[in-house]
């Protein structure tokens, strides 16, 4: 008898397949997923090691290298045949490495982009865990919340945020950047917690669920052991559609003048001033345009892929 | 449905005190007034800064100045703008906000007329080199945001290829359609291709429905089948992102305005928030807030006439 099932035991053992990792199988097979991870990692290790590859201080100003205002001009980049070799991409209007810049301004996108979304998602959870589960006035109120913030544009709300506060204190900390995390967090919250609550509405009413009350579960458990893990996968597809959105919003702050301080370098700053020159130097515009683009281009196919790796129902 | 659309419109009301009541508090925590002095070289009399304030009733209480503006508001007088000298912002939104209207209205055209036969079309030859091309289009475009992509029509059409001019002057936008072309397309193409992949799949659904079938079977030619038949009901959920979707509209005006030189209100919006012009800022969030909230009432609402099966009632 013992034989036997040990017999049976030893057929069918297959290679454990875990939900999570069945999906990451299904994301490695699509090619426009992995190639996305490949470019965000890249831009992750240039943001990371920034020091060690710019080659002058990006905040360095020489008037030398700018002297557009006085009949002068910048340096151009490489591949002008009157650029430096150790000025990559030339500089700008006030004699800064561009290329440093661009280096630099990497940490300031990638570290928008995933700061508030921590922030959200781990408030998004918890507020939703609560609302769906135990319903009352955390229901209620983020309900009500869910009526305004439907009415009030997103962008709307976070430039007069910004705006408000951009001489306050809390403006200088982290160069802006703090403010910045504040107001991409309160605006974006309600949407993961709205995400949760649903998925939380239809899983409480599983058999699982009941069991797990059956059996004298405490409802925090019940929250973070059961519903919580069940109902990650769409909060991390909506988490990697935000990333992209606050990299792009940051970005428009900056160009107009209200998110991070100068002379923090960022894209968005960096492609403001260099508008005024778009006809002679159109590098200063395309070439951080490009990196917002395909940064944001590389998490929206990375959230497109981890969508249908993650619940192929859901495919668009 | 008319009490329905009743309940709506009363629901509404505090949604718009909650939002201006939002901006009205922030405007106020920012600690340069309109008539502060900015820096060394404009340098103004205090007394004349008092006067100034006492003016705009600067100096009562916030609550006070808040329901002041709000009686006000209600009788569509928004105030006087602090940064334009003479003028009110009622008066600036009406003379502004046709231009945002245009481009709004031609993106969303142009949106429909390209993004939705795209879907179509990329349905009905499903797994063809039309649909590959199609969902490529789709895929870019809603992966582009129009920030980016604005800059790069600039690059292309402007500075390099000399077709339109950057900051044509603002008479042009009365008078030729010609500067209208790049802001429309930068903010109408992201929306297209959101409604193409969204037409698409919708479009995918309809075709294997059982009275498709039906159709096929008793004989129908294949255009009514793919007009009357398909596209009648695939348009039904489509139209349930034509909310969210002219809420993007309205958020995205503010960028491409602004890199257009647009002379609309997103730019409006914009240049006010620089400047501190309190009421500027709030009436242009009220005149945003509302037309949102327009836009999804009406989707809501005409969405039970597309579809009886979907009752509004409660």
């Amino acid at each position: 008898m013992a034989a036997i099932t040990s017999e049976i035991i030893f057929d069918t053992a297959k290679p454990a397949r875990s939900l999570w990792g069945d999906a990451l199988k299904r994301l490695g097979r699509n090619r426009m997923a992995v190639a996305s991870v490949v470019v965000i990692t890249i831009f992750a290790v240039l943001a990371i090691a920034a020091p060690l590859i710019a080659r002058h201080d990006p905040d360095f100003q020489s008037r030398a290298r700018a002297n557009r205002g006085n009949g002068g001009t910048d340096l151009p980049p490489l591949w002008d045949s009157e650029g430096k070799p150790d000025y990559w991409l030339g500089t700008d209007n006030l004699g800064r490495d561009i290329a440093s810049r661009m280096l630099y301004g990497a940490r300031v996108s990638l570290v928008v982009g995933f700061i508030p979304t921590f922030i959200i998602v781990f408030i998004g959870i918890v507020v939703g865990l609560n609302a769906g589960y135990r319903g009352g006035w955390v229901d209620s109120l983020l309900m009500r919340i869910t009526d305004v913030t439907y009415a009030f544009p997103d962008l709307l709300l976070i430039l007069i945020m910004v705006s408000a506060l951009h001489d306050k204190p809390i403006a200088d900390i982290f160069g802006g950047l703090l403010l910045i995390f504040v107001a991409l967090a309160i605006v974006n919250w309600v949407g993961v917690a709205r995400l949760v609550r649903g998925q939380v509405l239809s899983l409480r009413e599983k058999e699982f669920i009941e069991a797990a009350r059956s059996i004298g579960t405490p409802n925090w458990r019940i929250m973070f052991t059961h519903l919580l893990p069940n109902s990650l996968g769409p909060v991390i597809v909506s988490a990697t559609f935000s990333v992209p959105g606050f990299i792009l919003t940051e970005a428009f702050l900056s160009f107009i003048g209200v998110g991070v301080k100068p002379p923090t370098p960022t894209w968005g700053d960096m492609i403001s001033s260099g508008y005024n020159s778009i006809n002679t130097s159109p590098h200063e515009v395309w070439v951080p345009a490009a990196c917002i683009g395909l940064l944001y281009l590389s998490f929206t196919f990375l959230g497109d892929g981890l969508r249908d790796a993650l619940d192929p129902r859901m495919k668009l | 449905m008319t009490t329905y659309v009743i309940r709506r419109v009363l629901a509404l009301i505090p949604v718009l005190i909650v939002v201006s009541l939002i901006t009205f508090a922030l405007m106020h925590l920012a600690p340069g007034g309109p008539f502060d002095q900015v820096d060394e070289t404009r340098r103004r009399d205090p007394a004349i800064q008092q006067r100034a304030e006492a003016a705009f009733g600067l100096n009562k209480p916030w609550y006070e100045q808040y329901f002041t503006y709000m009686s006000n508001a209600v009788r569509l007088n928004l105030g006087p703008s602090y940064s334009y000298k003479d003028r009110n912002v009622t008066d600036l939104l009406k003379e502004h906000i046709r231009y945002s209207a245009e481009l709004g209205v031609m993106a969303v055209i142009f949106a429909v007329l390209f993004g939705l036969p795209l879907g179509v079309i990329a349905a009905l030859r499903q797994n063809t080199w039309v649909d590959y091309l199609a969902l490529f289009l789709a895929t870019m475009g809603v992966a582009i945001p129009s920030f980016v992509l604005s800059l790069y029509l600039i690059l292309l059409f402007s500075s390099t290829l000399h077709w339109v001019d950057v900051a044509p002057d603002q008479q042009a936008f009365d008078t030729t359609l010609k500067p209208w072309i790049l802001p429309v397309l930068a903010l109408g193409l992201p929306t297209s291709a959101a409604l193409a992949r969204f037409a698409r799949s919708a479009m995918l659904d309809v075709i294997r429905q059982d009275y498709i079938r039906t159709a096929r079977a008793k004989g129908l030619r294949n255009q009514v089948i793919v007009a009357r038949h398909m596209v009648k009901n695939a348009m039904i959920p489509v139209w349930t992102i034509i909310g969210p979707l002219t809420a993007g509209l309205v958020t995205g005006s503010f960028i491409v305005e602004d890199i257009f030189s647009i002379p609309g209100i997103g730019r409006y919006f914009v240049s006010a928030i620089g400047a501190r012009d309190y009421s500027m800022i709030m009436g242009t969030t009220l005149v945003y807030c509302l037309l949102v909230i327009i836009f999804n009432l009406l989707t809501d609402v005409t969405y039970g006439l597309f579809d009886p099966r979907v009752k509004v009632s409660k």
